[in-house]
């Protein structure tokens, strides 16, 4: 018999300190496998957000480094406009991206930088305890909603896929979920085509990964996949939301 | 001939893998590894085919699939 599958080179041989079942290993292992696949191992540079993923630089198997909270798109526009051979990618949370860091991230995006970013959509700050994110659901409880999201006192839920989409300097933008094997597969060719773009030197692109977050939505991980299948991508419709690959 | 292999000291028993598995090949220990969790095993290895759902769906790469 042989290995057909396993941890990619991209990844190091270590425990990750996310919760069971947490979707952020998986998009983990998803980024990891496209770098092996695309060769870009060794003229990688991510950008690890404030979150829980900010120990990814301890998980990733090419150089990472670590932005103050919301400024990673910033550190990736002076990272690449400097080291423009460079495959420069930036790691960020709901919170990180669309709440403190919103003014980073339109900007990049407006610029065109030739950035990828992943986003992780888990509708919550999960690391501080799982307080409203401007992607928490309508009705959704939180430490802080603890009557659930309520539109007239929070707002509405942020879609910052279309949000971009509006920018004309955005090249690439998809909206994608990790709950089941099939939409990890999806996942991951966006994701590989959110680096092409930038291998292409076609401009900013941006993959928003819906995930689970078990422990702060106070759900076992199989009830959290359910909640991300029967209610999440409801209000964040899965797909392709802009793709200009071909204009640019 | 197909079967998976688990790292059971870093598995955090989440069941998302046996959940995934389109015959329900995989089990979780009654016993707990060292960080405390169930580790996931494989129970019916004759009935593996090597899809590799579980692998893509685990969170803390602990499966290997081999065929
Ligand atoms: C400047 C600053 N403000 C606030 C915090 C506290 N803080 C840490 S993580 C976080 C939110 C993380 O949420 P998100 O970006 O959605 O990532 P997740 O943990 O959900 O993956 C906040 C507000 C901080 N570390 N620094
Ligand atoms: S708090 Fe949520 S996002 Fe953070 S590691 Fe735990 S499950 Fe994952
Ligand atoms: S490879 Fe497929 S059949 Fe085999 S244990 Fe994993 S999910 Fe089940
Ligand atoms: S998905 Fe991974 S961590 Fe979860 S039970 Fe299976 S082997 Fe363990
Ligand atoms: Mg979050």
């Amino acid at each position: 018999m042989n290995k057909i599958l396993s941890k990619p080179e991209s990844l190091k041989d270590v425990s990750l300190s996310y919760c069971p079942g947490c979707g952020h290993g998986i998009i983990h292992r998803l980024i990891a496998e496209c770098v092996d696949e695309l060769h870009l191992r060794e003229k990688t540079i991510a950008v690890a957000p404030v979150g829980c993923a900010v120990f990814a630089y301890d998980y990733f198997n090419f150089d990472v480094t670590e932005a103050p909270h919301g400024r990673p798109p910033a550190v990736a526009t002076g990272i690449k406009r400097t080291n423009p051979d460079k495959f420069v990618f930036t790691y960020q949370g709901d919170g990180d991206i669309a709440a403190i860091g919103m003014s980073e991230t339109i900007h990049a995006a407006n610029r065109g930088e030739n950035i990828t970013v992943i986003f992780v959509n888990n509708a919550n700050y999960g690391m501080t305890g799982g307080q409203m994110a401007p992607t928490t659901l309508i009705g959704q409880i939180t430490q802080t909603t603890p009557f659930g999201r309520d539109p007239k006192r929070d707002g509405y839920p942020i879609k910052l896929c279309e949000l971009l989409a509006t920018l004309d300097g955005t090249t690439y933008l998809e909206r994608v979920s990790v709950f089941n094997p099939q939409n990890i597969i999806k996942a991951k060719k966006a994701i590989k085509k959110a680096f092409q773009c930038q291998i292409d030197e076609k401009g900013f692109s941006l993959i928003e990964v819906i995930s689970q977050c078990p422990v702060d939505w106070s759900m076992s991980p199989l009830e959290a996949i359910r909640w991300v299948e029967e209610v999440f991508i409801k209000s964040f419709p899965l797909g392709v939301i802009k793709d200009k690959i071909d204009e640019k | 001939m197909a079967t998976i292999k688990i790292n059971h000291e870093r598995c955090k028993g989440c069941g998302l893998c046996g959940n995934a598995c389109p015959n329900k090949c995989i089990s979780l220990s009654k016993q707990f590894n060292k960080i405390g969790y169930h580790w996931a095993f494989i129970e019916k290895e004759d009935d593996c085919i090597a899809c590799g759902f579980c692998y893509l769906t685990c969170p803390d790469f602990c499966i290997e699939v081999y065929k």
